[in-house]
């Protein structure tokens, strides 16, 4: 394997200043390349403790390609371990979710707890000495949780979670912040939408700005929604760039030149007056008035977490040209009148058959389709390059409507791709 | 079966078989007049009967939003449904159920194939009716589509199902 770091490495040739190579997106060998770099080695989002509220509940995820299952042990504590049999690789999980104090794996009957630890096989004599000490499931290398967001990292060293998210935490406190009581809860299960198109062009659209006013016409045009006009050029709106691939769509300063509070929902605080008043309680008049003036932001967590204001999203790959989003609404512990208005605006707008995402879909499958083609051979990205400027905290600051997020994701990108 | 129970049958059958055409034929204007004022039309995920109320449901459609479904196609800027999908779909095992309320209950199974840019997609469901007499029409007050992978990963689903 090339472990060049010159200047003249693979990635130089595939990325440059502001254009990228159509083939990063359908090249299967820099698919599997991703997989060990990014995938199995920086932090991934895998779930939220709120799916698995109760001791012994599970739920199966993924990092990457490989499959994982979030358990809360008896004692309370979350754990991530793979889904394999250390006997003879079996899986040893099949469903979905549940609430099991073990696992038994079907094909010998190797019993594990829900810690992964190893509790039984049949017919122990068999064995020369005991294996319950030295066997489990394997565990995720490194787990930690930040306001409920469980990471997971398959690389035994790095940076801490908290070091990778940088600024961008202050996304995900805000977020919770946006909850009377402080917390989010996903509790509604998750519509599954899967796209032929390769999964960084899922992350590069979450927070393209450029695009909502076109792709999104039709349902901007008979909803009478007031979102489109915040994509535009002439809006205050900005896009910023955290750091390590992590960027947002930042409404803000429009909302606040309005400075009515639930506006970035679409409604007022007089019909979700139960709400206002717990934020009131919580926050004091001052506070909950600019929380909910702000609302919830447009936040993507690299690779694979992105918040979209009343929905949580996570990007799943399935190979070169195949990724699935897992969608679901936001939920606010103790807010159950805009959890309703939550749930309901996310069935209409996203999933399968959603307003948005359907028309989202067809651009992935689209660019999918156009990427493999010869000519021209690069992606442009340069749009707004010429006034992307630096915040006091480092963030790098871009006109809504710009590819900035795009441009600094993949020097991201070809750090990581970089390493040894 | 009595005589007024197969008339019933054919009838039910008739109007089905017709929504299913206007379905296929992207007559969207029309299939939105089969619906009653109070209509729900709802597609779940995850299973047969997670309460939409607080689940995730594919499509859970009061007759307002199903209104809009309809006008974003008349937009000419729906582009996941440009071009349209090439739609056909048979449908089969009609079963009355059984009277509720004002509303006769019907079952039934829809084998749909889509070809559409993407390629091509067979969706298999169950789907149950609500059907009122309405003006001596048949009109639905609901409908429930159980698709029989809902538990998995779906392509983009944008036509009338």
């Amino acid at each position: 394997m090339d472990t060049t770091t010159t200047t003249d490495s693979k990635w130089d040739r595939l990325i440059r200043p502001e254009y990228v190579h159509g083939s990063l997106y359908t090249d299967e060998a820099i698919f599997r390349e991703e997989l060990e770099k990014i995938w199995y080695r920086t932090w991934v989002y895998v779930g939220h403790v709120s799916e698995i509220p109760n001791p012994n509940d599970y739920v199966l995820k993924t990092i990457g390609l490989e499959e994982v299952i979030m358990t809360r042990d008896r004692e309370g504590q979350i754990n991530l371990l793979h889904n394999r049999c250390p006997h003879r690789g079996n899986r040893v999980c099949v469903k979905r979710e549940g609430n099991a104090r073990s696992f038994t794996c079907a094909y010998h009957g190797w019993n594990f707890g829900n810690d992964g630890a190893l509790k039984g096989y049949p017919y122990p004599s068999g064995y020369p000495d005991d294996k319950r000490k030295e066997l489990g499931l394997g565990k995720v290398a490194r787990m930690s949780i930040y306001k409920g967001f469980v990471f997971g990292s398959l690389a035994a060293d790095g940076p801490t979670l908290e070091e990778h998210l940088g600024p961008a935490r202050a996304a995900l406190d805000n977020v919770c912040a946006n909850s009377p009581e402080g917390e989010i809860e996903l509790n509604t299960g998750f519509l599954q939408h899967k796209v032929k198109a390769n999964w960084k062009l899922l992350v590069e659209n979450e927070t393209d700005g450029y695009h909502p006013q076109v792709t999104h016409a039709s349902i901007f045009e008979v909803a009478q929604s007031g979102i489109g006009p915040l994509y535009n050029e002439a809006a205050d709106s900005v896009t910023r760039y955290f750091g390590n691939g992590h960027s947002e769509l930042d409404l803000r300063p429009e909302f606040r030149k309005f400075n009515e509070p639930m506006r970035w929902f679409g409604t007022s605080a007089s019909r979700l007056p139960d709400y206002v008043s717990k934020m009131n309680a919580r926050y004091g008049e001052q506070k909950a008035h600019e929380i909910m003036v702000d609302g919830v932001r447009h936040v993507m967590i690299f690779p694979n977490l992105f918040i979209a204001e009343i929905q949580l999203f996570v990007l799943q790959p399935l190979s070169v040209s195949e990724t699935v989003q897992h969608v679901t609404a936001l939920q606010f512990k103790g807010a159950p009148d805009l959890n309703r208005r939550m749930r309901q605006q996310t069935m209409g707008s996203v999933g399968p058959a959603g307003f948005l995402l359907a028309d989202d879909a067809e651009m992935y499958e689209r660019t999918q389709a156009g990427v493999a083609q010869r000519n021209p051979e690069w992606l442009y990205l340069g749009r707004g390059s010429h006034r992307e400027r630096v915040e006091d905290d480092g963030c790098v600051i871009g006109n809504v409507t710009d590819d900035m997020p795009s441009r600094h994701l993949w020097k991201h990108y070809k750090s990581l791709m970089e390493a040894a | 079966m009595t005589q007024d129970q197969m008339l019933q049958l054919m009838e039910v059958s008739q109007f089905i078989y017709q929504e299913a055409r206007l379905q296929d034929e992207h007559r969207y204007d029309e299939w939105e007049r089969l619906w009653t004022d109070d209509a729900i039309y709802w597609v779940p995920a995850n299973g047969d009967d997670l309460d939409p109320e607080a689940c995730m449901s594919i499509i859970y459609d009061n007759r307002s939003r199903l209104g809009l479904r309809v006008k974003q196609f008349y937009t000419g800027k729906r582009h996941t449904q440009m071009p349209q999908s090439r739609l056909c779909r048979v449908v089969s095992n009609i079963e009355v159920l059984g009277q509720e309320d004002e509303d006769l209950r019907v079952r039934a199974n829809a084998i749909v194939f889509e070809s559409h840019t993407r390629g091509e997609v067979l969706w298999a469901c169950t789907n149950t009716y609500h059907l009122r007499r309405l003006d001596g029409q048949w009109r639905m007050a609901r409908k429930k589509v159980v698709l029989a992978n809902n538990h998995s990963a779906l392509y983009t689903m944008s036509f009338l199902v």
